[in-house]
């Protein structure tokens, strides 16, 4: 394949970052924004070309027969640092990046048109658009590394355009606060990532993707059965390894970033925090798959992980008021879905069902992307309208917002898995899946999809339904006191557009048959529906709205009632069960007082008075020699000649 | 006699011409075309790194009974050294054309050529008599150069320092190589090489340590670098940044010619343990010095000298990657100085302040020039991501693949502390731009068009030297 396109596809983005990032300030707020619109707009025609490519043109490169093959476009030494060891920069074709090939640039186009309606007259308007190309390049780079440490070096990418967007609103307080924390979650969890890299490449001798998923008993062999702490090494290796998919897939208890970083602008939010970075955790456990196969016990520790984080936040999600808080922990939810399906797509070294779960895992991202995109979108409009991110400023905008209600509808039905909508199919196949591994695991997350299903139409009742509050004398009672205020409407253009494009992919994108392009082992797998579990699935996903119908359609108390009844558990649910107090408590009382402020008397004391000490010397010795600068040239020549002499001389009685 | 061999100086032919076209341009054209004088030359040095990239210069040849050997290696280097010379010309231009350069203009292209032309010859030389002709074409000119403010007192006391430091340290060199040819009979250094190692006793460490003092004059290692200060100071900042960057580059890479294949058997034995001795003792006692400046040339003066004992890292290893190191070192350093002189002389040039004080607040009035200083200063410093720290990172790499011993390791150690140091001064330059406040900072203003060039070049080699590897792996293709 010619690698113009492939290049051309991270080139525009970097490009686009530098450039509105350097002179976007000269120009006129629209200019920036259709330059980034249709850089962005570019990339998306050349992935889509390539994707379909890949998947299409049956050129022997990427496929044999009916095996999709894994193919390198280009792979470029970077800095070659040992024979085995160079950090290489290259474009790896395969069903998985080809598949995020196209999930990512539309959702940045979708999230870059949308923008130029939601951001309209923000100040820094060029460099949001900027930071958005920042964070496009960083995650398409991540997608199609070849190797390990171009994937880590487009993580941390990655990670520092997260934190610039979610801190976009940099003199709000909370924005600040909110940047921060999910940078250093993220770091903290990276840390464990790099780790496993080194423990990994230690042993492996390469870094590279496809020689070790190739050949995933070669690697077990490099390992030769080392142990630590009675583990496998090469089960730390590739727990250390997730850790840092933990980080950023929001996996408990690393999760605690995600819900703040709902401060960032909401169309972030729907890039970064729904459909892309949040789920580099769950590509980077699929694209070592092959090694994670090799040890239960890393896939049982992610299965795990995975199942309590998606019980965890479909409870918080059910309590919270802020609507952006609820999408965000509905996509911990959803992707901890995703988890729990790599988890169990595998036992004793063997995929169950031809890698069903593997498929699921990422037919569910596919469409999870969508239509989570489509959700945060939608409330984005809504927070447009209102000026407001709780429910209680909402309510009964059905009528003010027929668009936005539609395509939200629509978003919902998918999470909530009512055929014939997209999340349908793909959660379907993630419950069959958890069944065929243990019938535990799905009778688990069928609980959580219920769960999902309610979160979502509380949701869903409590703003477009529920109450009819007076917006205009809300509108009167602002101007009064001198505020701009209207009445809600409906989003302009440049938003509704996104929003139905999202929608009908969100209507019809289940009925992809996903098998034929995306399988562990490219070999084509048939998607066929399990009749028990749909059904069953599909019920239990009805009973939930009906039962969210009944509490939140028209404004009443059941819901206080009810809450009331089982007090302390919905506090603590809407306190997110603590952790944010326990992390204050470890890091404040226990790692603050307790280890840094020892550490911090002995750095400034000991420490910084040992470097004063040196600088102190160094510059009594700066000024000890200054007479040899004397300014004479015959003093500079005795001193030459001294200089040699003295070489050679002493060099002489030294060696003969 | 067969005139063909001279078809194998192609460079140095294509110099020749070069330098012929100038001193007829400058003598017979009128007066009013005189001006079109740099830029023309400008265009004719751009011309020669051109050619200088053409397949057929690249071809190994011999010439002279051996005594002119070209090679892609000599080759890459002459091609280093002409970029920076075409940089220096780019931004000497406005500098020649100002009242006081240009009526004597012709003459500094012409001697900048001409010492062009000895380097060449000291880099390409098998034998020393051929040696010494380019030294001394490389080295004598310069003293003309560097007097060529002719009205400004410092400039002649600095060209009288350096050529009474010249002079001496050509024939300290010259009694070094009499020593070494009294023992070995022949001053080819192929024949050196053989005859040298049954002959070793005090007198070939004499010779040794005298033929590295003279090298060290050109080098600038301590203790042989007193005039540099001085005669960096002194001389025009055009002159200067020539003298600092192509002067000393194409002397290291000599330095390298001469250690490796005249005294190659010598290594362990001698100059292994002298070399380690003036590395430390120019990186400290360069980078002690350049703590206390005041002036910024002279502040460049003393920083170049401890970049110098960098450089000579690469020299240590005696491994093939130390070559490549150290081309890649130069090139590296050809931009990252070239930019601080660029701004310091565009500085000069618009207001005629060269004291640091005088950059305080110059962030405020001129932020595109605080900008290119501040890269320049990183990259001198080995801030990741610019040139100047792979470049670090790649001499003190090959420093330490040659062998496992002890005292390499302690030798690097010492050179990263010094790397810490030097940190420290480097930043005080960025400082004094970007915090320090001033109340009567330099005022804004538009540098010439030739100088802005120039520090574009500067600018797009330091950022793209250090992320795009393609340059160091061509270089490393080519030594190997």
């Amino acid at each position: 394949m010619d690698i113009t396109i492939p290049i051309l596809i991270l080139a525009i983005p970097l490009f686009m970052f530098l450039f509105l990032g350097l002179v976007g300030v000269k120009m006129s707020h629209k200019l920036a924004g259709a330059l980034g619109t249709l850089g962005m707009g570019t990339v998306l025609v050349l992935s889509y070309y390539t994707a379909f490519t890949y998947y299409f043109s049956g050129n022997p490169d990427f496929v044999d027969g009916t095996t999709r093959l894994q193919y390198v476009v280009f792979d470029q030494t970077w800095l070659q640092f040992t024979d085995f060891l160079a950090i290489k920069l290259g474009f790896l074709l395969d069903p998985i990046s080809a598949m995020m090939l196209i999930v990512i640039p539309t959702i940045s186009f979708m999230v870059h048109v949308y923008s130029l309606g939601y951001m309209k007259g923000e100040k820094g308007f060029q460099r949001y658009y900027a930071f958005l190309s920042l964070f496009s390049f960083s995650m398409l780079g991540l997608v199609v590394a070849t190797n390990i440490f171009q994937m880590y070096i487009f993580w941390e990418l990655v990670g520092a355009s997260s934190f610039l967007l979610i801190g976009f609103f940099y003199t709000l307080p909370s924005a600040v606060s909110a940047c921060k924390k999910a940078f250093i979650v993220t770091r903290f969890a990276d840390l464990g990532f790099l780790l496993g890299i080194l423990v990994l490449s230690f042993y492996t001798k390469q870094l590279d993707f496809l020689p070790m998923t190739q050949n995933p008993q070669g690697v077990l062999a490099s390992f030769g059965g080392a142990t630590f702490m009675g583990a496998s090494v090469l089960t730390w290796a590739l727990v250390l390894i997730f850790t840092g998919g933990m980080g950023k897939s929001a996996m408990l208890p690393l999760h605690i970033w995600l819900p703040d970083a709902m401060e960032g602008p909401t169309p972030v939010s729907a890039l970064i925090h729904a459909a892309t970075m949040v789920v580099a955790g769950v590509y980077l456990v699929a694209r070592l798959f092959p090694l994670y196969m090799l040890e239960d016990a890393a896939l049982t520790f992610i299965t795990v992980v995975g199942a309590v984080t998606a019980f965890y936040a479909a409870v918080v999600a059910c309590t919270q008021i802020d609507i952006k808080r609820i999408l965000a922990f509905s996509t911990i939810s959803q992707i901890a879905f995703m988890m729990v399906s790599l988890g169990v797509a595998s036992r004793d070294n063997v995929a169950i069902h031809e890698g069903l779960g593997y498929m699921a895992s990422m037919f569910h991202l596919f469409t999870h992307a969508m239509f989570k995109a489509l959700l945060f979108l939608g409330a984005g409009a809504l927070i447009h309208a209102v000026h407001s991110n709780i429910y209680t400023a909402m309510g009964g905008l059905r009528k003010y917002m027929p668009v936005t209600h539609i395509t939200f509808l629509i978003g919902c039905l998918a999470i909530a898995g009512i055929f014939p909508f997209a999340g349908f199919w793909s959660k379907d196949e993630i419950l069959t899946a958890c069944f065929a591994n243990h019938w535990f695991w799905g009778a688990w997350m069928m609980m959580v999809a219920a769960m999902t299903a309610f979160y979502m139409f509380r949701m869903y009742f409590l703003v477009f339904w529920w109450d009819n509050p007076d917006y205009e004398a809300r509108v009167r009672e602002a101007e009064a006191h001198g505020h701009h205020a209207s009445l809600p409407h409906e989003a302009p253009l440049p938003m509704a557009l996104p929003l139905i494009f999202l929608a009908i992919v969100s209507t019809v994108c289940g009925f992809i048959s996903f098998g034929k392009f995306v399988t562990f082992d490219g070999h084509e797998y048939i998607i066929h529906i399990d009749i028990k579990v749909a059904a069953a699935s599909m019920g239990i996903a009805i009973l939930s709205i009906l039962f969210a119908g009944w509490l939140y359609l028209k404004k009443n108390d059941k819901p206080t009632r009810m809450a009331d009844s089982c007090r302390w558990l919905w506090t603590a649910a809407l306190h997110r069960f603590y952790w944010d107090e326990i992390y204050l408590f470890i890091t404040r009382r226990i790692i603050f007082d307790g280890i840094c402020k020892p550490i911090a008397w002995f750095d400034r004391h000991i420490i910084d008075g040992t470097m004063d000490g040196f600088a102190y010397v160094t510059n009594k010795a700066s000024y000890a020699i200054k007479g040899l600068q004397s300014g004479k040239v015959q003093m500079y020549i005795w001193w030459y000649l001294i200089g040699a002499v003295v070489l050679g001389l002493v060099t002489a009685v030294c060696i003969l | 006699m067969d005139y063909s061999q001279f078809l194998a100086l192609k460079q140095e032919i294509g110099l020749l011409i070069i330098f012929l076209l100038v001193f007829l341009y400058d003598t017979f054209a009128c007066k009013k075309s005189q001006g079109a004088l740099p830029v023309i030359t400008t265009v004719l040095m751009a011309v020669l790194v051109a050619w200088g990239f053409c397949p057929v210069v690249k071809a190994d040849a011999v010439a002279f009974a051996g005594m002119y050997v070209t090679s892609p290696v000599m080759v890459a280097i002459k091609n280093i050294l002409n970029v920076g010379v075409l940089i220096v010309l780019i931004q000497s231009i406005k500098w020649a054309n100002s009242e006081f350069t240009s009526v004597r203009r012709g003459e500094f292209y012409e001697l900048i050529l001409l010492t062009l032309l000895g380097m060449y010859f000291m880099i390409s030389s098998r034998h020393f008599l051929m040696f010494i002709i380019g030294l001394e074409t490389a080295s004598l000119p310069l003293c003309a150069l560097v007097a060529f403010d002719k009205n400004r007192y410092e400039s002649h006391e600095a060209a009288i320092k350096y050529v009474l430091t010249a002079v001496f340290s050509s024939a300290i060199l010259l009694m070094g190589l009499s020593l070494v040819y009294g023992l070995c009979g022949t001053l080819y250094y192929e024949g050196i090489s053989y005859a040298i190692a049954s002959n070793f006793g005090v007198m070939t460490v004499v010779g040794l340590a005298f033929v590295m003092a003279g090298f060290g004059f050109k080098i600038s290692l301590v203790p042989f670098h007193l005039w540099t200060a001085d005669v960096y100071q002194g001389a025009p900042t055009s002159v200067t940044s020539y003298l600092s960057v192509i002067s000393k580059g194409s002397a290291a890479f000599a330095f390298l010619v001469v250690l490796t294949q005249v005294f190659g058997t010598l290594y362990s034995e001698a100059w292994e343990w002298m070399l380690y001795a003036l590395i430390i003792l120019t990186i400290t006692v360069g980078n002690l010095f350049a703590m206390r400046q005041v002036n910024m040339k002279r502040f460049l003066a003393f920083s170049s000298i401890s970049q110098a004992g960098y450089i000579m890292l690469a020299v240590v290893g005696d491994t093939p990657m130390g070559v490549s190191a150290l081309m890649f070192y130069v090139l590296v350093y050809v931009f990252s100085n070239l930019a601080a002189f660029g701004v310091i002389g565009a500085i000069e040039n618009a207001t005629g302040k060269v004291e640091m004080t005088d950059y305080n607040g110059l962030y405020k009035t001129n932020p595109r020039l605080s900008f290119t200083m501040m890269l320049a200063m990183f990259s001198l410093a080995g801030i990741p991501p610019f040139a100047g720290f792979f470049s670090k990172f790649f001499v003190f790499t090959s420093a330490l693949s040659g062998s496992e011993s002890v005292a390499l390791y302690v030798l690097v150690l010492i050179a990263l502390i010094n790397t810490i140091i030097s940190l420290y001064y480097y930043l005080l330059v960025v400082k004094a731009m970007f915090i320090n406040d001033s109340e009567t900072p330099i005022a804004t203003f538009r540098s010439a068009c030739s100088e802005r060039l120039g520090m574009w070049i500067c600018v797009a080699g330091i950022i793209g030297l250090g992320i795009i590897s393609y340059f160091y792996n061509y270089l490393l293709n080519v030594v190997a």
